[in-house]
């Protein structure tokens, strides 16, 4: 256990240098930010003197030396376009993302499995084919065109929801949070079932699956002899099977949830980080470019780490390691 | 975007493909087609991909107007309704024209080619390079594969599109670039299907007694543990098809995708979003018709490509 | 433990619905950008510039025409060739109470070139002052190195801070709140970044009566969002309303629209100095001689290009075909210039004439994220390049990229735009006109390197011109050398549409602010 955590870390660690080393190569070679930001109007003077104060006049070797160096220290540096760290920055935003992301799985769990569950059940009926049909139209639709079409109906069209932004948020425990607020609520329920509609139907698919590989099984027949009912056998014997593996792969797929919300949170102007990164690609901020991606990629290394511990745990022929 | 695919699929999936066996392989063909088509969606699904994947070949031929010769469209013609005629009545513009006087259809059309172009070829190279790989690493075995394997896994568990994200991000525009994303964001789940199937197929029988006939590693590879590979290998990739599609629409949809000069469905979508709410709404929404027919049709195939050939889901 | 939760759920609720009901008198305003700071000083950049004209005054106005009007000063007077004397006004305080002075002022245009890590600062505008002189707390002094005619106009460019409040203050003190301290119409709550800033209205205001108490304004990116936000009524006006989307909101009965003029002027760029241009080409591909260099290639190029049918069509009717930099009316602007008529015969004439009878092959370079339409517009040249022989291809890019290839000179042709946030032509023509000439400061945005050394010496005898009429004449005459010789082709001057709710006005401006305190409530 310890080795391996142990190697895990290691191995976390070489993917975020290997990644910092990329992406600031990647942005210095696209271009210099300062042709973005500064006045057009701006003699060279005040051009070389803008690069001089950014540090961008420095060989991009040293650069990105000053970079590790504070890394260490936590220090991601100071956001080129708005002059505050960019962890700062993006730690703001967190919260927002978070809460569409957790809202949005919770929609996919609350919806999408029992969807998937009926689906199982009456795979032959007219019923369990609609399902089927939705889930796949629900991970063919790109999340972006179904964003807007959300908007032109649910908020142009029929004015029920508002069309963007976050609404008015209160403090949890010192976290800007808005589904406390009727208004909050109003605000989060489109951009949360875009971000959801995905992980629904992939909900629905894995319970299917689930369900009809259970149904199968020799426990369902010998409950059935035994005579329980239906109700029964699937609400709670054939449910308390399939939820371990499908609620671990949703898991597994918060990270893909977060990353995701780039687009939705651009459509929606929801202020999260993800609109952040995307603003800051356009001007190629690359502290907070760099800082976005090393925050997130940490949140998957331990989202990851966390499902194989515990899976290891639920499931001991799985053994902590090399997968073979 | 992700796919059903991407996911680490544990337990009741986990042991999908090993039921094939080497032998009566033709037989096993028309059986599965003869199966593929009890399904009703599943066949007008693969009607429909044959009929676009025929118009996007032909497309140059098909097309009322070339939309990229500079020379044969109109700015006066911009932002016509569907139906509508050029000004000498020369042509009609049966799903109307963009702001710059394009006709909608031929770019629908030339659009779709772009979209499945790159599709097809980022699959089809990830597929050769994730399987390249996938075999050589199970064949060579030891620290070499376990390398290459945690590469994969750590990959898979980032989520396509962030990976694509940063890609773009530090490669800049340009349909081979946008290729090149596609390719690296898939190759790892050929490599890692590939690699779990060999170690399967290896145990069996026929692989030992090729071994025992002396044939060469790489012909054993190649030749007899590859092709019992290649259902699993059509199912995922037929998937990854659509998903590469998607991918590269919202990409272009977030601005970092293709360039103007060669508009995929998704950059037709991009270009027609504000129009959407003024009234032009076909020279967004029909190119948005055309990616999700598309997509759900790939989907509606590979669906049923996968319940034909995983035989464990057979009754 | 339920019923608790249950409680305070019940509470918060309340809250809400109350802090939703006390909003009545709200302005919530949907716009385009958001700032970078809310240190006045750190970018130069309009968002920034437009949102610290709610929390900051500006010594000089403008107006929504650009027009000079007194501000924190009421006159300003040239005292002799280089003094310039500025009165300011009485009786001002900054919303903590303390009173507007003279030290104020000096404190502010010592802090512009010392503001750390600025990526674009205001030191431009107060680099020609040599001495700041108070002469008592209601009169300053201003000391040039050379006749500064322009000096006036430099200083309407930024607002002016506390010194009580902001000596030492970083920009991230402005952000909070906490240095934010300014004589404008409100006073900053809080900006929650990404999503809102908060204003409240400064009731010992000197200038105009505000009707609102408090404004809130959301930054809306996305285009069709913002629209849509303003259609389902989540805000009560917005900026930039897309030109697509005018005639449909021009038929919703709650919804109100203005639109004004604009200095954004879009204009190709052309490669008019070097021999070997990095994308042109013969018609077989081969090498060719850079045609771009003849100015009857460049007035071809000028004559084939319908502005009136790109303003009809791609701009949806919101553009004015252009024949300068700065729209008619403006000070400096020739009226003897008309926008170049669409003439393809006459430009095929040009063209074998310059002895490209046949044409050549090109690129268009142009961003996708900065103008309005701005790809589009690049497109449609290209249509109408190709349709009098000169075969262009269009590509265009982000404007992280874009903007910094096009300042290495990589394009031989190139869709730019400009603002003329001084509203007096003389700034775009020492910054795109004038021979490059970095010691002195000139031709920065001369990306096609054009240079004309009449051009060059008028323009430069009437930036230390300070009689008016003399001033304005020589600018002319400069404008007419440099637009004569095609030295830029000018398309268009964007119009800017506002969109409210009805019962709402606003004149709109031609820089494209939207200033609370000058729309109108009007019931």
């Amino acid at each position: 256990m310890l080795a391996f955590l142990i190697r895990r870390i290691s191995q976390s660690v070489m993917v975020l240098l290997v990644m910092s080393v990329l992406v600031f190569v990647g942005v210095f070679y696209i271009g210099n930010p300062i042709d973005i930001l500064i006045a057009p109007d701006a003699t060279p003077a005040e051009y070389a003197r803008a690069v001089k104060e950014l540090g961008l006049d420095k060989p991009m070797l040293d650069q990105y030396w000053i970079f590790l160096k504070d890394a260490v220290h936590g220090d991601l540096g100071n956001s080129f376009v708005y002059n505050e760290p960019a962890l700062k920055l993006i730690l703001q935003r967190m919260p927002a993302t978070m809460e569409l992301a957790v809202t949005a799985m919770l929609m996919a769990v609350f919806i999408g499995i029992p969807l998937g569950m009926l689906a199982g059940i009456k795979h032959d009926t007219m019923l369990g084919r609609s399902i089927m049909r939705f889930s796949i139209l629900g991970f063919s639709l790109p999340t972006f065109w179904v964003g807007l079409m959300f908007i032109i109906l649910f908020s142009v069209q029929l004015g029920w929801l508002p069309s963007g932004g976050r609404g008015t948020t209160v403090e949890l425990l010192g976290v800007p949070v808005s589904f406390l607020t009727w208004d909050g609520i109003q605000h989060l329920i489109l951009p949360a079932m875009n971000l959801a509609l995905f992980k629904t139907s992939l909900a629905i698919r894995l319970s299917r699956a689930g369900v009809q590989e259970n149904l199968q099984m020799d426990y369902v027949k010998f409950a059935k002899a035994k005579g329980l009912s239906n109700t029964r056998i699937i609400g709670l014997h054939v449910m308390k099977n399939i939820m371990i593996p499908v609620i671990t792969v949703l898991g597994m797929e918060f990270g893909g949830l977060i990353a995701f919300a780039v687009v939705t949170e651009t459509i929606f102007s929801w202020p999260g980080m993800g609109k952040l990164v995307i603003d800051s690609i356009g001007v190629l901020d690359r502290p907070v470019i760099v800082a976005y991606l090393l925050i997130t990629v940490t949140m998957f290394i331990i989202i990851n780490l966390l499902v194989d511990i515990i899976y290891s745990i639920l499931d001991p022929r799985v053994r902590l390691g090399d997968h073979n | 975007m992700a796919d059903i695919n991407e996911v680490k699929q544990p337990d009741f999936n986990s042991v999908q493909g090993d039921g094939v066996l080497p032998v009566k392989e033709e037989s096993l063909l028309v059986q599965s087609l003869k199966e593929y088509f009890e399904s009703k969606t599943a066949a007008i699904g693969l009607i429909i991909l044959t009929v676009m994947i025929v118009v996007a070949l032909l497309a140059p031929y098909i097309s009322p107007q070339n939309p990229y010769d500079l020379m044969s469209i109109d700015i006066m013609d911009s932002k016509l309704e569907p139906g509508s005629k050029t000004m000498d009545e020369s042509t009609t513009f049966v799903l109307g024209t963009d702001s710059q006087g394009r006709d909608m259809l031929s770019s629908i059309l030339y659009g779709l080619r772009i979209s499945l172009g790159v599709g097809v070829l980022s699959t089809v190279i990830a597929l050769i390079i994730g399987s390249i790989i996938g075999l050589w690493a199970s064949f060579i075995g030891g620290r070499t594969d376990s390398f290459i394997m945690r590469v994969v896994d750590l990959q898979l568990s980032f989520p396509a599109i962030l990976v694509a994200l940063i890609l773009l991000a530090v490669l800049g525009k340009g349909i081979d670039k946008i290729i090149l994303s596609l390719v690296i964001v898939q190759w790892a789940y050929y490599a890692r299907a590939i690699r779990s199937n060999v170690l399967v197929e290896r145990r069996k029988e026929y692989v030992e007694a090729a071994k025992c006939l002396g044939l060469p590693q790489r012909r054993i590879m190649f030749g007899h543990v590859l092709p019992n590979c290649t259902p699993e290998l059509i199912v995922i990739s037929t998937v990854k098809v659509a998903g590469a599609i998607a991918l590269e629409a919202t990409l272009s949809f977030l601005g970092l995708g293709m360039p103007i000069t060669e508009p995929s469905l998704g950059l037709l979508i991009a270009n027609g979003y504000k129009y959407m709410q003024s009234g032009y709404y076909w020279i967004s929404f029909y190119p948005g018709v055309a990616l999700l027919i598309l997509i759900v049709s790939i989907n509606l195939v590979g669906d049923r490509l996968r319940d034909v050939l995983n035989p464990r889901l057979k009754k | 433990m339920r019923k608790k939760l249950l409680l305070t759920l019940a509470i918060v609720a309340c809250f809400a619905i109350g802090a939703t009901v006390a909003q009545a008198k709200t302005l919530t305003l949907g716009l385009k950008g958001e700032p970078t700071s809310l240190d006045p000083h750190f970018h130069n950049v309009s968002a920034n510039n437009m949102q610290a004209l709610y929390i900051f005054d500006k010594l000089i106005r403008q107006d929504n025409r650009q027009k000079l009007q007194p501000g924190l000063a009421v006159s300003w007077t040239p005292v002799s060739d280089k003094i310039w004397e500025f009165k300011l006004r009485k009786g001002v305080k900054f919303h903590d109470g303390s009173p507007f002075t003279a030290e104020d002022v000096k404190f502010t245009l010592e802090r512009i070139p010392n503001v750390p890590n600025s990526p674009s600062s205001f030191t431009g505008f107060v680099s020609t002052i040599k001495n700041i002189d108070i002469v008592d707390a209601n009169t300053i002094r201003f000391t040039t190195e050379q006749p500064s005619p322009l000096l006036p106009r430099q200083l309407a460019a930024f607002t002016i801070i506390s010194k009580k409040n902001a000596e030492g203050a970083s920009t991230a003190d402005f952000n909070s709140g906490k240095a934010a301290i300014g004589t404008g119409p409100y006073s900053l709550v809080k900006w929650d970044r990404g999503d809102k800033i908060t204003y409240k209205r400064n009731d010992a205001y000197w200038g105009e009566k505000l009707p609102w108490d408090e404004i809130v304004v959301r930054p809306i990116t996305n285009d069709g969002t913002r629209v849509a936000a303003l259609k389902s009524g989540d805000v009560d006006l917005i900026n930039f309303v897309p030109p697509a989307d005018v005639k449909h909101l021009e038929k919703d009965s709650k919804i109100h629209l203005s639109e004004s003029p604009s200095t954004r002027l879009i204009y190709l760029h052309l490669d008019s100095d070097r021999d070997d241009s990095p994308t042109v080409t013969g018609n077989n591909g081969e090498k060719i001689k850079n045609p771009l260099k003849d100015p009857r290639v460049r007035k071809a190029i000028s004559k084939a290009i319908n502005r009136k049918a790109i303003a009809a069509r791609i701009m949806d009717g919101l553009a004015v075909p252009a024949s300068q930099m700065v729209p008619d009316g403006y000070e400096g602007t020739s009226t003897r210039l008309m926008p170049e008529a669409y003439d393809p015969k006459g430009a095929k004439k040009l063209l074998a004439k310059a002895g490209y009878p046949d044409g050549f092959k090109i690129i268009i370079h142009g961003p996708n994220d900065r103008y309005v339409n701005d790809s589009d517009i690049a497109q449609a040249v290209a249509q109408m390049l190709t349709k009098i022989g000169i075969k262009t291809e269009v590509s265009t890019m982000p404007k992280s990229v874009y903007f910094g290839r096009a300042s290495k000179l990589e394009f031989s042709l190139m869709l730019l735009g400009w603002a003329t946030d001084t509203g007096e032509q003389s700034n775009c023509l020492a910054s795109l006109l004038h021979t490059y000439d970095a010691e002195k400061g000139f031709g920065s945005a001369n990306r096609g390197r054009y240079s004309n050394e009449l051009l060059d010496s008028t323009l430069e005898e009437a930036l230390v011109t300070v009689d008016n009429d003399k001033h304005n004449n020589l600018i002319i005459k400069a404008t007419e050398i440099g637009i004569g010789e095609t030295g830029i082709v000018p398309i268009h001057y964007q119009v800017n549409v506002w969109g409210m709710k009805k019962g709402l006005d606003y004149n709109g401006r031609t820089d494209g602010y939207t200033i609370p305190r000058e729309i109108v409530s009007g019931k």
